[in-house]
């Protein structure tokens, strides 16, 4: 890999300004590389990133064909990635003006990867840096441990979709404006369950606190629960008992395997737990690319867009710009496209911001006409599309702004596939043009890993008892067995798992009513080596 | 003989009636035996995770063209070992060969593995709604048909072919000789062993062997002495009777023998093989796709096993049989037609007798079928079968049993049993018959029955 010319180079920092100009915000430094062939057949394996661990699956073509994305949480062909500096990737024989568009592209991204609240997790460190010391340590690991060491990464990574990403975002949102855990029992439960007082004693206290943070700023705290414990004696004891029998924090399965796991917990086996940690962490850091790949590319796309159009050092080239961007942000006919979706909602939330539709007002409008009208020119779009890049995920950008009125603007529509059996071909008919169908239809197609959680009560005499919670699709079933051999594996001991098999009784007619479908609860049990399933 | 005149012939010899039902079946068919085209790929509808900065935006793509097969020995190794710590293998071969027009004898190797996780399975919608739905947009009243593509023609082998659909692009062009090693190594099939007749082949090696007069790389002492004397005798410098002065003996150039570096023909057994496929109309569907997928697997085993030097000869039956030249015509012909399979092995024996095949070939015959004959008797099958015997290293006979069918009881295995012939020519003929919906474990286990000792 080499760096990109001076002279490229050059062109990304002009692209640079103008970024900024707009509002866009990323830090200074980057890094360009030029890749050739060679160098995308090891990338690509690695998820881009130069620097990770050694894996041989990674010299194997991996059948993706099921699942296919289910199994990865990260964007394998990503021009950018999400590292600090942030590197991204470029063909050595692209034109000037497309690296102008391609650097816009990219900036967005990075824009979106500093901004974005679902990558908090990832601003505190370098990745590249980070999975350089993770590689050294793998392969230490290896000169020691030998193929033992393969395995472990294997089994650990059989269970890198089931990481608490959320869990793990939320502990770093927590802001610092909430009230510590000891006010929170004050308030909420002591005064009001342990010691009830009246209301009015209630406010009394409210008031005492909030005098006290007034006089005595960051020390206020503490200086009301001094005058409090004088005042409530048994308060300290209630406290602790509280905290004590307080649940622990509900990990996801790696962690509670790094945790708990009799096996890893050997003194034999200490090494184990390094790599599980790295392969959780490294799942982790790629969780939020997969769950913003609509935002991402949308809020890239209308970038590129944007600023190319604006950039004075490319005129003359605004043909050949419309045919790479046509190709990039066109609506397919059927299928979709993450990059025209996307962009195509920025757009509309923009104008629809701008008219202000987003108020309390327009919302409580409820003539047809008056909403189609509405148009109190706030301009405040701009500033509405950067908020939703920072506070949003697919999901909640969806779910909030894919409405008939986006649908009907850009005449989308949900596609269906059908044979024809008479003329043996397949159909592509337009199957709803409704919003919520439309909507359904995209949630669908979302990633989303199942939901598979450690439950407590039947685990008993060491065995690890794992409950799928179903959301309407069971697991593939293929894959049960060597999944469940990796944890026993992990675990050291019997592992069952509790889930749901869907039985479909055609009866040879064509269509599936939901009432064909018959539910059953299965346990596999994963014990010594042998899976063995019981319908329950 | 065409199909029809047979079916009267056999009706006068009385039918039974699943025969009749089955001739019927195959009467009433009325396909051809065309290769089909290759249909274009269904769109994708709801692909939302598949496009990506580096082909949209750089046109980049990555083609996996320059695959390491050494990479592919270590893999292999590794998943030798996998069994060892009481772990099942992860690395699959079988299913990815796909012999080309254009490239004969080349198939497509990719070592392929999934990870598995619990994810959900998406399957379940379709099967749900019984079609997929996805995105579009532009015109179109609700439940207007926009847009057609046709299915390719129900049956044959390509489906699972190799390294279609998806994966197409990352496709790994290998040859059907490293398939071959990795299904040896990998799969412990036996090794051949040498016999029948040997014949020369165009391979050398380069060996001190011919003598030269005059010049060469060593001298030969013993032909040179010989020949310096019989050039004295000629001139009269030795005396036939008494003591041999040796320092009277002229010395010629061209007395003195050498040994010289010589192109030597190399001799090595060879094989020929004959591949007999069932296409006739019963055969649709996955019957034939495991046929081929084995005779695909076996192919290249051989080569393998001969270093390249198997001659092959592809045969088709329905009620008639018929040579085709290379294997992409006998992998994906269509199916169609009756059955019966003396036809084929009439037309082995007279391939063979025509050309003397057998003095100069190990002879391996593989026949997949589904078991169905309309010589329901084997009366002509039999007695053809015993003559492809009699020179034959080994007659392997995969039944693709249907799964609608009771195992075991097809036609076939009904009068190879009644035969004899299974137990009397054990060391020669080989029967393994399978389930039509088993995997490529099954297919590996199928062709170690078939060619084990």
């Amino acid at each position: 890999m080499e760096l990109i010319s001076q002279q490229t180079k050059a062109i990304m920092e002009g692209c640079k300004e103008r970024a900024r100009a707009v509002g866009l915000r990323f830090e200074d430094e980057t890094l360009e590389y030029v890749v050739t062939n060679r160098d995308m057949l090891e990338l690509t394996p690695k998820v881009m990133i130069p620097t990770l661990y050694d894996y041989w699956v990674h010299d194997v073509e991996v059948l993706r064909e099921k699942g296919k994305y289910e199994l990865y949480p990260s964007n394998p062909y990503e021009t950018v990635i999400n590292t600090r500096p942030a590197i991204s990737f470029y063909n050595d024989n692209n034109p000037d003006w497309l690296n102008v568009m391609i650097f816009y592209h990219v900036l967005a991204h990075i824009d979106f990867f500093q901004n974005n609240l679902y990558f908090r997790h990832t601003w505190d460190y370098d990745l590249a840096g980070q999975a350089l010391a993770d590689k050294r340590l793998i392969a230490r690991l290896r000169s020691e441990h030998g193929r033992w060491v393969d395995y472990v990464i294997e089994f650990a990574r059989g269970i890198d979709n089931l990481v608490d990403f959320h869990g793990e975002l939320s502990t770093l949102h927590r802001g610092k404006k909430d009230c510590s855990a000891r006010l929170d029992f004050f308030f909420d439960v002591f005064l009001q369950q342990q010691r009830p007082v009246s209301t009015s004693e209630y406010m009394k206290e409210v008031e005492a606190y909030n005098l006290a943070c007034r006089d005595f700023g960051d020390l206020g705290e503490q200086s009301f629960f001094t005058e409090m414990v004088r005042k409530y004696p048994e308060f300290e004891a209630a406290f602790e008992k509280h905290q004590g029998g307080k649940k622990q924090k509900k990990s996801d399965l790696l962690q509670f395997l790094i945790d708990h796991s009799p096996m890893l917990n050997s003194e034999e086996n200490l090494w184990m737990k390094s790599v599980l940690q790295v392969v959780r962490s490294t799942s982790i850091y790629f969780q939020p690319q997969i769950r913003t790949k609509i935002m991402n590319e949308g809020w890239a796309s209308y970038w590129h867009e944007t600023l190319f159009m604006q950039d004075d050092r490319i005129r003359g080239h605004e043909i050949s710009f419309a045919r790479v961007n046509a190709s990039v942000t066109a609506m397919p006919r059927v299928g979709l496209n993450p990059y025209a979706l996307g962009m195509r909602l920025f757009y509309f939330i923009e104008e629809a911001a701008n008219r202000g539709c987003y108020t309390h007002d327009y919302r409580r409008l409820r003539d047809m006409e008056l909403k189609r009208h509405y148009d109190k020119k706030l301009g405040k779009g701009r500033e509405y599309i950067f908020d939703v890049r920072e506070n949003y995920s697919d999901f909640t950008f969806l779910n909030s702004f894919v409405d008939q009125d986006f649908v009907d603007h850009n005449q989308l529509f949900v596609a269906g596939k059908r044979l024809n059996e008479e003329r043996m071909t397949w159909q592509y008919y337009v199957k709803s043009r409704h919003a919520d169908d439309y909507q359904q239809m995209l949630f669908d197609s979302l990633y989303h890993p199942p939901k598979i959680v450690i439950d407590e009560a039947k685990s008993q005499e060491g065995v690890l008892y794992l409950n799928h919670n179903i959301e309407g699709k069971p697991l593939v079933q293929e894959y049960i067995a060597n999944t469940m051999l990796g944890i026993e594996f992990l675990w050291g001991g019997t592992v069952c798992l509790e889930t749901s098999e869907a039985e479909v009784n055609t009866e040879d007619k064509e269509e599936v009513t939901p009432e064909m479908i018959s539910w059953s609860r299965v346990r596999y049990q994963m014990k010594e080596r042998k899976l063995e399933r019981t319908v329950l | 003989m065409n199909r029809n005149e047979l079916y009267q012939r056999l009706q006068a010899a009385g039918l039974t009636e699943r025969q009749q039902q089955n001739i019927a079946a195959e009467m009433d068919d009325c396909g051809d035996h065309s290769v089909p085209v290759p249909r274009a790929q269904p769109i994708p509808l709801n692909d939302l995770y598949g496009p990506n900065d580096l082909s949209c935006l750089q046109d980049m793509r990555v083609n996996s063209a320059s695959f390491n097969i050494r990479t592919l020995d270590q893999l292999i190794d590794r998943d030798k070992l996998r069994e060892l710590d009481g772990f099942p293998r992860k690395i699959r071969i079988g299913r990815m060969v796909r012999p080309g027009r254009n490239s004969e004898g080349k198939v497509v190797v990719i070592p392929t593995t999934v990870e598995e996780k619990f994810i959900h399975d998406n399957r379940f919608d379709q099967k749900q709604e019984g079609e997929s739905s996805g995105g579009g947009s532009g015109e179109g009243e609700e439940g207007e048909v926009i847009g057609e593509q046709p299915v390719r023609p129900e049956g044959e082998g390509e489906g699972t072919g190799a390294g279609k659909g998806k994966g197409a692009d990352h496709d790994m062009e290998s040859n059907a000789y490293d398939l071959g090693r990795v299904l040896t190594e990998k799969f412990q099939l036996p090794n051949l062993k040498e016999k029948g007749t040997k014949r020369s082949l165009t391979r050398y090696t380069y060996d001190l062997t011919d003598k030269n007069r005059g010049f060469g790389q060593v001298l030969d002492k013993k032909a040179t002495l010989l020949q310096v004397l019989k050039t004295n005798l000629a001139l009269g410098n030795l005396s036939p009777d008494g003591e041999i002065d040796t320092t009277k003996l002229l010395i010629a150039p061209r007395d003195k023998i050498y040994r010289i570096l010589s192109r030597e023909k190399d001799y090595e057994s060879q094989a020929l093989v004959f591949f007999v496929r069932d296409y006739s109309g019963s055969m649709a569907g996955k019957a034939t796709e495991l046929i081929v997928t084995q005779h695909v697997l076996i192919y290249s085993w051989l080569l393998y096993q001969y270093s390249g030097q198997v001659e092959t000869r592809f045969i088709l039956h329905d009620t008639e049989a018929k040579e085709v030249e290379d294997f992409h015509s006998y992998y994906n012909s269509r199916v169609a037609g009756g059955t019966q399979v003396a036809a084929a092995y009439r037309m082995v024996n007279q391939l063979v007798k025509k050309d003397s095949l057998d003095r100069d070939y190990n002879i391996y015959i593989f026949h997949g079928t589904d078991g169905d004959d309309w010589d329901r008797e084997g009366r002509e099958t039999i007695p053809e079968l015993k003559t492809m015997l009699s020179y034959a290293s080994r007659v392997g006979i995969t039944i693709a049993e249907h799964s609608y069918g009771t195992s075991g009881n097809t036609e076939v295995q009904s009068y190879l049993n009644k035969s004899g012939l299974l137990d009397q020519a054990r060391d020669m003929l080989r029967l393994d018959n399978m389930s039509e919906n088993e995997g490529e474990d099954r297919i590996i286990e199928g062709i170690r029955k078939l060619i084990s000792e």
